[in-house]
């Protein structure tokens, strides 16, 4: 199985939580805080009158943020060791930002929880864990932060882990790991804790970097979506025709037979280029050219299967979806949706319920009532134009996503997982 | 160099390609915002393996100050006849000519803030819709936050409150008249990605990277090159020194490292275990702590 060594994880939080303090302490102990950097921190840190270092000003990037001491949108943040490439996308935790972390989480690999010890599980861990699980994120790392405040007491440590099991057992989710930490004294996250050596597991960037993050696409079945055609029409390559994408799941080898939906034509696979490199296989994540052993009529947004691993078909789709626009969803409205490199019309038919982030229940809708409000998340039945091809979103992110563009402000105003 | 590196390169540039292929698809006129920089070298050869065997199916444009180091210029014009594509370059000289803009005094003067409404004025004069450009969110706090698709209004601004939810590999392109988009497919790579890419793919790049002799003189902790756009402070002393550079923006506000790293591989050896970021060397990051993100709104790169 193919690895990646490029771990994207999640964070969210407010600040009292600890989780500046905790990202700072992760670049600051891999050395990926440069002194020009720390420089401006404390000047800044003094300049606000602050007694400590402030790590949030490594992440909060905007003035608006720094000013008022909150996240408003998602920042990335790198570091690296030896053994694999850390991309963090840094969130807000306030409701008001839901929809910031949700596009934080879309392309996590892993979700870290930070829970305060002293507090345990609140709202906020519990809408952090649902959306996270929404989003279908594979890995969990649940960090029991501030043990320092509660004299590193394991006791303390197993009830918030026993509550936390409580919350997602209702979510089916396979990969949880608990590490108690202090932050802001460094047990447990880039060294062992001295003073917790109750705790048998490992400190949290032993866990990120020993994460098993398989390409989830490349056991998928085989997808590629066709973003543009390549006609060089020079001497050289006269009767070129390549068609370009990424691999969206599972694999092509040259000689393989594919079909293209949506017309159901077949061809077979002649040469697949890599830039200038011929390939025999392609797998997820790569970018390709491929070339076909006859002339068919093919065009951005079909899409690339084998008839053995053909997706669903449908003209109407269910799926979670989430309100991102100031914008209300309007039912008469016409949208733009894209799934992958296609593009289509839809109209939302019915909503079947709103979700409830810190109760998780099902909140039925009044007949007729179209009441979805800028970060709401709710479960709908959608009318399509066309066919849809899909998958289910928690067997490929890529062919069971979409999102909703509205047609005059041309804003992203919804996204949606199919399932 | 070993397995593991080549492994996150290959993410990397396949992310690249993609988002470099849906700004072919999605835009009727997009232009790769060329500096001769490491970066937009880089990104010019995504697009040349993102197309392979057409030819990059852009324009360059190169925003030129007039105050390049000429190393610079010299390899741009290669470049563009290696590759055979079409160069457009926009003059801040000319924008002062018709009083656009107006030239900086004093000894910090510079005309990085001016490069702006050459900018703009040249994506509306060429009807550029989607400029390509190698900005990396490592670089700055203010371009941590930015988007891969990063849309401008109409004059060209960047409202950092209202950006455009990002998921997935789902990126809307979708626009209305008069406004268009910066597009940043290297977002995801670090310095030392970049580097290591170079080597990789053994690219050419401009010699100032790599160590040589030159006049320069210290300027608020910066090496800052002997030309004829700088007015010396009394104290400010001509010295020979054996320095490279880690970006390169104008001659009279981008600092020289002392280095002796005169190949690739000794460049990443020296950025490994290096300390300071390499917009430490920018006076024009410097000038405040927000000046990457006061520039930014206002259609800076």
């Amino acid at each position: 199985m193919e690895h990646s060594n490029i771990v994207r994880f999640t964070t969210a939080g407010s600040v009292d939580d600890g989780k500046s303090t905790l990202i700072g302490r992760l670049l600051y102990d891999s050395k990926s805080v440069y002194t020009d950097q720390m420089e401006n921190i404390i000047a800044s840190s003094e300049k606000k009158g602050n007694q400590q270092i402030d790590f949030s000003l490594l992440t909060d990037g905007l003035k608006d943020e720094r000013t008022q001491g909150i996240t408003i949108d998602v920042a990335y943040r790198y570091f690296s060791t030896p053994k694999r490439k850390f991309i963090i996308a840094d969130t807000p935790g306030h409701i008001q930002y839901t929809r910031n972390m949700i596009t934080g989480a879309s392309t996590a690999n892993a979700a870290l929880i930070l829970i305060d010890a002293r507090k345990g599980v609140v709202e906020q861990t519990r809408r952090h864990t649902y959306i996270a699980t929404l989003l279908n994120i594979p890995h969990l790392l649940v960090c029991i932060n501030k043990m320092d405040l509660m004299e590193y007491n394991e006791e303390t440590f197993e009830n918030i882990k026993a509550d936390f099991e409580i919350l997602t057992a209702q979510f089916n989710h396979h990969h949880i790991q608990y590490i108690p930490i202090s932050a802001l004294h460094g047990d447990n996250v880039v060294d062992r804790s001295l003073n917790m050596d109750w705790y048998k597991g490992l400190p949290l960037l032993e866990t990120l970097e020993s994460l098993n993050i398989e390409h989830q696409e490349s056991k998928t079945a085989a997808r590629i979506f066709v973003q543009t055609i390549i006609r060089p029409h020079s001497t050289e390559f006269h009767d070129f025709r390549g068609y370009a994408g990424r691999i969206d799941g599972g694999e092509f080898s040259i000689g393989d037979e594919v079909v293209i939906l949506p017309s159901n034509q077949t061809a077979k696979i002649k040469e697949i280029y890599c830039g200038s490199k011929q390939l025999e296989v392609a797998v997820s994540p790569l970018s390709v050219t491929f070339t076909l052993d006859r002339e068919l009529d093919i065009s951005r947004g079909d899409l690339f299967t084998k008839s053995a691993e053909m997706p669903n078909e449908s003209n109407e789709v269910l799926a979670t979806m989430c309100w991102f626009n100031e914008r209300n969803l309007n039912l008469k409205t016409t949208y733009i949706f894209r799934i992958g490199t296609r593009t289509l019309r839809c109209k939302i038919s019915e909503i079947l319920h709103l979700m409830d982030v810190h109760t998780l229940n099902q909140i039925p809708l009044e007949e007729n009532e179209s009441q979805i409000t800028l970060n709401d998340i709710f479960r709908a039945k959608l009318k399509l134009n066309e066919t849809l091809f899909y998958d289910v979103y928690t067997e490929n992110r890529q062919t069971g996503s979409f999102i909703l563009v509205d047609p005059i402000s041309n804003e992203t105003v919804a996204v949606g997982m199919i399932g | 160099m070993n397995l593991n590196q080549q492994k996150h390169l290959q993410e990397l540039e396949a992310e690249a390609i993609f988002i470099i292929r849906e700004t072919c698809a999605q835009f009727e006129h997009p232009v790769i915002l060329f500096s001769g920089g490491k970066d937009s070298i880089v990104v010019t050869h995504l697009a040349y393996k993102a197309f392979w065997p057409s030819n990059i199916p852009f324009t360059l444009m190169h925003i030129d100050t007039g105050h390049n180091f000429p190393e610079t210029i010299e390899f741009r014009d290669k470049l563009v006849e290696k590759l055979n594509v079409k160069l457009v370059v926009a003059s801040v000289q000319e924008s002062i000519n018709e009083g656009r803009v107006k030239e900086e005094v004093g000894f910090n003067a510079n005309r990085n803030a001016l490069q702006t409404v050459t900018l703009l004025d040249a994506i509306e004069e060429h009807k550029f819709d989607a400029c390509i450009g190698g900005a990396r969110r490592d670089e700055e706090k203010a371009r941590a936050k930015e988007r891969v698709f990063s849309h401008r209004d109409e004059f060209g601004q960047w409202n950092p409150k209202k950006q455009r939810p990002e998921l997935w590999t789902l990126f809307n392109g979708l626009k209305n008249e008069g406004e268009h988009f910066r597009i940043f497919p290297i977002s995801n790579w670090t310095e030392l990605d970049v580097w290591q890419y170079i080597l990789q793919e053994e690219l050419d790049i401009p010699n100032l990277y790599f160590s040589h002799e030159r006049e320069v003189f210290l300027r608020n902790g910066q090496w800052i090159a002997n030309c004829p756009w700088v007015t010396l402070r009394e104290s400010e002393k001509i010295e020979k020194k054996i320095v490279r550079y880690r970006t390169c923006g104008d001659m009279p506000i981008t600092g020289a490292v002392l280095s002796e790293a005169s190949t690739i591989t000794e460049i990443i050896r020296e950025i490994s275990a290096t300390h300071t970021t390499e917009r430490g060397t920018r006076a024009d990051d410097r000038r405040s702590e927000t000046a990457m993100e006061d520039r930014k709104k206002l259609g800076y790169f």
